[in-house]
């Protein structure tokens, strides 16, 4: 069932075509909405086992070999993302069903959407490594999909790409680091490792093993330096920001993180790096939101902004720190969604989203701007009891003043982090005003390219639910941590404490942070033309996006150089490639097994015929090296076809001999035939140079060879299977010529080939022969 | 005689490579003559020389040579019969169609 639960929006995705064009009255939207409603319905019975502490666990056996099984998992944390998956996804098809008209391609949407929400709900619900990394390069694809949605524009498949290079640069990190972990433990189960976690920790790859983890996380959480694949990913469709690079996707390295606390946290190197990148990443991205034009660029911003506050109070790891965490987690998704959306239909109704062109827009659309207000100020944590950012936020503060048990390291790094939690929390506050005010108050500043008015009913639908959450869970917060939060830190740190959430703490530090920010960003807001310019000093000329365009174009440029170093064109080159490798390799092997011997008691004996043969077939063979003449070159290496049918003749070898003296003979006529139509040999002189490395190549290739064979012949690992031919070919090939019964018989498929090869070697030859190059083409 | 054939399989290999590392087609083509030689010299005597009579069973005899590199060394020889030809249509075809046996001359361009 629960398989069915995962695999069902595959199987709506593979649906979706047929239907979108068998139905065109209806929008397709209404038939996608079905099923992240049911799988909605369906994870939301699972609450109440989970909070009994059932956790369902359903195997099925996909590679067994490699003990890589579709094992999948429902603990709090994995139900609570399931239903965020869920929840958010029915609103966010809800939405785009009045976003996106029927004149687009919807039904590659869809399908990526569908596949999205499939990969997704197999990320947060898989036990099993592999399939979990399965799943989550699935979703690295459907965003890439997705985001170049439009692609008849560069802005969105530069996008896309940009959003895939770096996802999957820190997934294949994230594999690496997989790899490691299973060898180490022995098993692929997270739960198995989970059990296993001193091994992974007192391990000596340990220190790998989390910086690789934590690039996949990272990448996909859009950390500072990976966040600049963010900004540009809102070239997608909004319903696709709102779902999956604010509310899902770019949670899925905050899940990976937290699902493998069990494992890491605890370890000085997890707090530094998670909570250091996390705080950095809180600071950059909201001091950088704050310069932003585009609302759905200032969107970007501030969802990297709050990533890494989460990120950082998983860093922190301590209990009130991870409530907060995973109350953030919802919290954010809930506001941030319902300001996605608002952008859309700002986007929709007034055909612009650059805040320098908006202004007054309240009295156009009262509704929407309503539901901003909610929105912005819930994230600026704006100290009001029905805004739950407040509540997340004042925890947040609360956890970065209180480390117990630290270590030496945690107490001397922490004393900076209620400073910087601050520090980022004020330009939040910044940004957040700003986006309220500048696009909903004020006079308008010039035409915009649609009449703005209100939008319909159905583009409210979804927003309006989420800004009623807003309000909900701050009013209640203790239902929704009961029901959801205390199984989530459960999975994350292992044991429940209190959860209980109130909107007054009494007047302490964090009251005293919250207040602060609410000042100091006002302030700022009032006075921010006077420090914009600060922007042109930090960042200044650095950026990010500067730096991952830098690194794509040196790889590329970089390659095609080292390319044009070996691929030169001529074929001499590839040829001493070739054989050098030949005797690189062969030599190589060959010393360090041992493999040359030479053994001088079971040799054939010498006799004066065959010595003088070979004697003038290596004259022979030399001598069309030196030869001036074609015919002369010609004949001469005929000399060596001669001699070595003649050799046959003496090794007992009838067949061959003749044979070898019928070829050879057509090949002396095909060469004299041919040579008319050649030039002569050219009398130019090779340098010195290229006349040594030749013969030092071909000599070591002639002296790799006879070594070969000498030591072929005297070593000995097994009998030869040629006993087998000589008593079966009468019984069973019914012949007496042996040779001939392993060619037609024994190996027969071997000689059907053979004749395969030379006819098409005759097609060749007769096309080249008759084919000439049609003048039409204008080639020649 | 095995060591002996050895080292000429080797020679034969040596001049087939330096002829295969010429710029003209017509040497490169008789280097692969040479090297395909080499080559079966080379199998035969890996299945040892003259230790019994041809492999053709008659009732008076009980020991053959070893029946199997032949049966190799025959398709190989005829499949070597082929190439060569092929390539030396290929020289004739290059030299007509380019006015050139030079191989260095033959590098192509760089939108191949």
């Amino acid at each position: 069932m629960l398989h069915a639960a995962v695999l069902l929006p595959f199987l709506a995705a593979f649906f979706i075509p047929f239907i979108y064009r068998g139905v065109k009255q209806v929008h397709l939207g209404w038939f996608v909405l079905l099923v992240p409603i049911v799988l909605f319905g369906y994870f939301l019975t699972f609450i109440e086992n989970v909070l009994q502490g059932v956790h369902t666990l359903k195997t099925f056996e996909w590679i067994p070999s490699l003990s890589v099984n579709v094992t999948f998992f429902i603990d709090g944390l994995g139900l609570f993302f399931a239903l965020l998956i869920t929840g958010i996804g029915s609103l966010v098809v809800l939405y785009s069903i009045y976003y996106l008209s029927k004149a687009e391609k919807l039904g590659h949407f869809y399908v990526y959407l569908l596949l999205f929400m499939g990969a997704m709900l197999g990320v947060v619900l898989s036990d099993n490594l592999f399939v979990l990394y399965t799943f989550w390069e699935l979703t690295s694809i459907s965003s890439f999909l997705l985001i170049g949605y439009w692609y008849q524009r560069e802005k969105s498949t530069s996008g896309a790409l940009k959003s895939m290079m770096i996802t999957v640069f820190g997934g294949l990190a994230m594999l690496g680091g997989f790899l490691m972990m299973a060898d180490i433990t022995g098993t692929t189960s997270i739960r198995g490792i989970i059990e296993n976690a001193e091994m992974v920790v007192q391990s000596s790859l340990f220190p790998f093993i989390l910086i690789m983890i934590l690039l996949g996380a990272f990448t996909k959480s859009a950390q500072f330096p990976f966040h600049t694949w963010l900004p540009d990913a809102m070239e997608a469709p909004t319903p696709v920001s709102a779902f999956l690079h604010s509310a899902t996707m770019v949670k899925a390295g905050i899940y990976l993180v937290a699902r493998l606390s069990l494992i890491f946290a605890g370890t000085d190197l997890f707090f530094l790096i998670v909570s250091g990148f996390g705080l950095l990443t809180l600071c950059w991205g909201s001091y950088m939101a704050v310069r932003q034009t585009d609302l759905k660029a200032i969107l970007a911003y501030s969802t990297i902004s709050q990533l890494g506050m989460i990120m950082a109070m998983l860093g922190f790891g301590t209990e009130l720190a991870v409530l907060a965490a995973v109350f953030h987690i919802l919290n954010h998704a809930t506001f941030k969604g319902s300001l996605f959306m608002v952008a859309g239909i700002i986007d929709h109704e007034t055909g612009t989203r650059d805040i320098r062109r908006l202004g007054g827009l309240f009295t156009f659309m009262p509704i929407t701007a309503t539901l901003a207000l909610f929105g912005t100020f819930s994230m600026a944590g704006f100290p009001l009891p029905f805004l739950n950012g407040f509540l997340s936020k004042e925890m947040f503060f609360d956890s970065s003043l209180k480390f117990q048990n630290a270590s030496t390291i945690v107490e001397s790094v922490s004393p900076f982090f209620p400073y910087l939690a601050v520090g980022g929390s004020i330009f939040t506050f910044v940004y957040s005003v700003m986006l309220f005010f500048r696009t909903f108050t004020g006079k308008q500043r010039d035409e915009l390219p649609q009449k703005p008015h209100e939008a319909p009913i159905g583009m409210l639908l979804s927003p309006i639910a989420l800004i009623l959450l807003v309000i909900i869970i701050a009013l209640v917060p203790d239902i929704f941590a009961h029901a959801l939060l205390s199984p989530m830190v459960d999975s994350i740190t292992g044991d429940v404490g209190e959860t209980h959430i109130k909107f007054w703490h009494g007047f302490g530090p964090p009251l005293y942070m919250s207040l602060a920010v609410l000042a100091l960003g006002t302030a700022l807001y009032l006075t921010r033309t006077k420090w914009e310019r600060v922007y042109n000093v930090l960042p200044g000329k650095l950026s990010a996006a500067k730096a991952y365009d830098g690194i794509i174009n040196g790889l590329i440029t970089g390659s095609k150089k080292l390319t044009n170093v070996y691929m030169t064109g001529s074929l001499r080159h590839y040829m001493i490639y070739i054989l050098v490798f030949f005797v690189g390799l062969v030599g190589f092997t060959m010393s360090i097994t041992g493999g040359f011997r030479i053994a001088f008691d079971d040799l054939a004996p010498l006799a004066a015929p065959e010595i003088l043969i070979a004697i003038v077939m290596a004259i022979a063979a030399f001598g069309t090296i030196f030869m001036n003449n074609r015919i002369a070159a010609i004949l001469v290496l005929g000399i060596v076809g001669y001699g070595l049918s003649l050799l046959f003749v003496f090794f007992r070898a009838p067949d061959l001999a003749l044979t070898q003296l019928i070829v050879e003979t057509v090949t002396v006529a095909l060469f004299l035939l041919c040579f008319y139509h050649l030039p002569n040999f050219g009398k130019e002189k090779e340098s010195k140079r290229t006349n040594a490395v030749n013969w030092i190549i071909s000599i070591s290739v002639g002296v790799l060879v006879t070594m070969i064979g000498i030591a072929s012949h005297s070593t000995k690992f097994f009998e030869p299977i040629s006993d087998y031919f000589l008593k079966n070919s009468y019984k069973m090939g019914g012949g007496d010529n042996v040779v001939n019964v392993i060619l037609v018989d024994f190996r027969g498929l071997d000689t059907m080939l053979e004749i395969l090869v030379l006819g098409l070697a005759a097609l060749g030859i007769f096309t080249m022969i008759k084919l000439r190059p049609g003048k039409k083409e204008g080639n020649d | 005689m095995e060591i002996i054939m050895s080292v000429l399989a080797g020679m034969l290999f040596t001049a087939g490579v330096y002829m295969m590392l010429q710029k003209q087609i017509l040497k490169i083509v008789i280097g692969t003559a040479l090297l395909s030689h080499g080559a079966h010299l080379f199998i035969i005597t890996m299945g040892k020389l003259n230790r019994g009579k041809p492999p053709i069973l008659s009732e008076d005899v009980t020991n053959y040579v070893d029946p199997l590199p032949q049966a190799l060394i025959l398709t190989s020889i005829v499949i070597s019969f082929g190439v060569t030809s092929f390539l030396l249509v290929l020289a004739y075809r290059a030299y007509q169609t380019n006015g050139t046996d030079n191989m260095e001359k033959l590098r192509g361009n760089d939108n191949e």
